[in-house]
């Protein structure tokens, strides 16, 4: 599903430049569950936010369910983004004053899919994550919790090959934090490809293999039991 | 443009302009004003030329009259100062050498101009009133209505010298008891009896004509008998065609009669002249100029409140770099943002422009109300084409877009991932 070799990447910083990425080699498979861990710096934010095609690379080859991504335009790389990619955010980034359900149903308004199908497609993902009570509510009414889960069936909602969770359970509770990643592993379990950046090794040790990050290279490349 | 009938699209709009309410509105206050302005004024100023073409609406407005004074320059053997008449004669001559003159009605009279004028009485019931003696053409040129069961001079009057009169409302309430019908009776006119044949209405023109509602008018030849003036004419109401120079036919019939009469060519205090046509231009060029000032000032004033409207929607912008982010990353196209930015802009000022019409029609009803009674204010109608309105739309939707353009790339020229950083 995205396969990447030799990536490298580097930020220019006044006269010097700042290496983040220092030749990237990973394969991720369809229906896997991955963690990527690294300390802050580490460039684990860089390496999805490639990934997301929310940032570009020097070289190396980056290919996502075989599509090559290289310099795309920003047209391009939006319909990708919304045809490849469910984003989950770790402050969530749901807009305040959508509500729950017009929030899942964003990502197929820019698909433009008609407005009673989205609303359907919405309500369904709705339930999925169990807040179908929820539908007509603001995320200013909604937990931690309930607005991580509608920002997760917004990323679900225009059906991406593979899913981005950035720190997903962030600025959650544990309590919260394990109900979150029992939601993405049920979804990782319906054969979703899902990718979570995390630096807690018990949000990690959920998930089916772990990378982790130092400096640039990856460390280490394990799965779990 | 299937966006534009989005129920979305327009959620979309309503959710991120009714985010701060207070600032959108003090936003569109600076449009609604501006196209308020120029509703208000440019009514205005088509009140102000309606009111003018009201007023000449009875008398034929691309006219002039022209009379004569003493000579101020000795000329030809005659000596300055000297008292000369426009004759009867003068007329056809005129008429012949300029052909923009339609129409021509001599007149003379008495009780105007320092002279004196006629006593006349019906029995017990006496006065002294102004008297003309008038041709058929005045009611082409000047028009005279004639209350029912009357006729106006005609040209069997003139050819017969026949003894009848017109006379007016006041002369008609004075001389004649209320019950009575002056029609057919007789009044005595400095000893001899005219038989009234009509009564004419008054208009007030505000110095349009001379008319008088005491005036009394009895067929030319008849007052050329009864005073002994010969073929001298009073004065002439010269009416010219529609689309000529009215200022040029004066210069032309001056220098005319200059030259029958044997008056010096620079001798300007001779005759004397006033120009309704020009005085109606002026009149039409004032209310023109208004009109075109307020078109200006409209515009400027609309032009400086999209440009408010678009430096709102700029800070907008950027304060809504990480919403804007977040749609971006969910797959949003730089054209979606763009597109939904500059319907902002539009909308904004279109609501802004809507509400400043409404309000400046409402002005103008207001005035329109208030003007109604006063006759002395030459201000009639003040109304605002249709064409003007929807003309001031296509600019706002025009300049709502192009002003839209300035955020709407400001936002997408914000990288997504830059965008999303933003807290």
């Amino acid at each position: 599903m995205i396969d990447i070799e030799g990536l490298n990447k580097s930020y220019p910083i006044g006269n010097s430049s700042l290496h983040v990425l220092k030749g990237i080699d990973l394969k991720i498979n369809e229906g896997e569950l991955v963690a990527i861990m690294g300390s802050s710096g580490s460039g684990k934010s860089t390496l999805l936010n490639i990934i997301g095609m929310l940032d570009n690379y020097d070289s190396g080859s980056y290919k996502l369910d075989n599509v090559p991504i290289k310099d795309l335009d920003e047209t391009k790389a939006a319909k990708y983004r919304n045809k490849f990619l469910g984003f989950v955010f770790q402050s969530f980034n749901l807009i305040n004053y959508k509500t729950a359900l017009e929030n899942i149903a964003l990502p197929l308004y820019y698909q433009g899919i008609p407005r009673n199908e989205r609303q359907k497609v919405a309500q369904e993902y709705l339930k999925k994550v169990g807040l179908a009570d929820w539908a007509e509510h603001l995320p200013s009414e909604l937990s931690g919790g309930q607005k991580q889960r509608i920002a997760i069936a917004r990323a679900l909602a225009s059906q991406p090959k593979v899913l981005l969770a950035d720190e997903p359970t962030g600025a959650l509770d544990s309590t919260t934090s394990e109900e979150v990643m029992d939601l993405i592993k049920q979804i990782n379990n319906e054969g979703k490809t899902i990718l979570v950046v995390t630096h807690e090794q018990d949000i990690a040790n959920m998930c089916k293999r772990i990378i982790t990050l130092k400096d640039g290279i990856i460390m280490t490349d394990m799965k779990t039991k | 443009m299937n966006t534009v009938f989005d129920k979305d699209t327009w959620q979309e709009i309503f959710g991120s302009i009714s985010q701060n309410k207070l600032r959108t509105l003090i936003t569109i206050i600076g449009v609604l004003w501006g196209i308020f302005l120029y509703i208000v004024l440019s009514g205005i100023a088509k009140g102000v030329d309606n009111g003018f073409e009201q007023r000449f609406e009875r008398i034929s407005s691309n006219s002039l009259f022209v009379w004569t004074q003493n000579t101020s320059i000795p000329f030809s053997g005659f000596k300055i100062g000297r008292n000369w008449n426009i004759k009867l004669s003068d007329v056809e001559t005129l008429k012949n050498k300029i052909p923009e003159i339609q129409h021509i009605a001599p007149r003379i009279q008495k009780g105007n101009f320092g002279s004196q004028g006629a006593y006349i009485s019906n029995g017990t019931r006496s006065g002294t009133y102004n008297i003309y003696g008038d041709y058929p053409i005045l009611k082409v040129v000047s028009q005279k209505d004639i209350y029912k069961g009357g006729r106006f001079i005609n040209e069997l009057d003139i050819k017969e010298e026949r003894k009848v009169c017109v006379i007016g409302e006041r002369t008609q309430k004075e001389l004649f008891k209320d019950e009575e019908n002056p029609i057919g009776k007789f009044i005595n006119i400095n000893g001899i009896y005219f038989k009234v044949i009509g009564i004419h209405k008054f208009f007030d023109q505000g110095g349009g004509s001379f008319d008088d509602d005491g005036d009394i008018h009895v067929p030319f030849s008849t007052f050329k008998r009864l005073y002994n003036t010969g073929d001298a004419v009073g004065f002439l109401l010269i009416a010219g065609y529609d689309d000529i120079d009215i200022v040029e036919v004066e210069n032309k019939v001056k220098i005319q009669l200059k030259e029958i009469h044997k008056v010096h060519p620079d001798d300007n205090r001779a005759i004397g002249s006033f120009n309704l046509g020009s005085f109606f231009t002026r009149a039409k060029n004032f209310a023109n100029g208004m009109s075109f000032i307020s078109i200006i000032i409209g515009i400027a004033t609309i032009l400086a409140g999209v440009i408010g409207i678009g430096n709102i929607l700029l800070i907008s912008v950027k304060e809504r770099t990480k919403e804007i982010g977040i749609r971006r990353a969910i797959g949003a196209s730089p054209n979606h943002i763009r597109k939904q930015i500059i319907l902002e802009s539009v909308f904004l000022t279109l609501i802004a422009g809507t509400i400043g019409i409404i309000l400046g029609a409402f002005i103008l009803y207001v005035i329109n109300m208030a003007t109604q009674n006063l006759k002395d204010v030459p201000f009639t109608n003040a109304t605002v084409p249709l064409s003007y309105i929807f003309a001031a739309l296509l600019m706002m939707i025009g300049l709502g877009t192009l002003i839209g353009f300035i955020p709407a790339e400001k936002a997408i020229s914000t990288k997504p991932i830059d965008a999303l950083r933003d807290e």
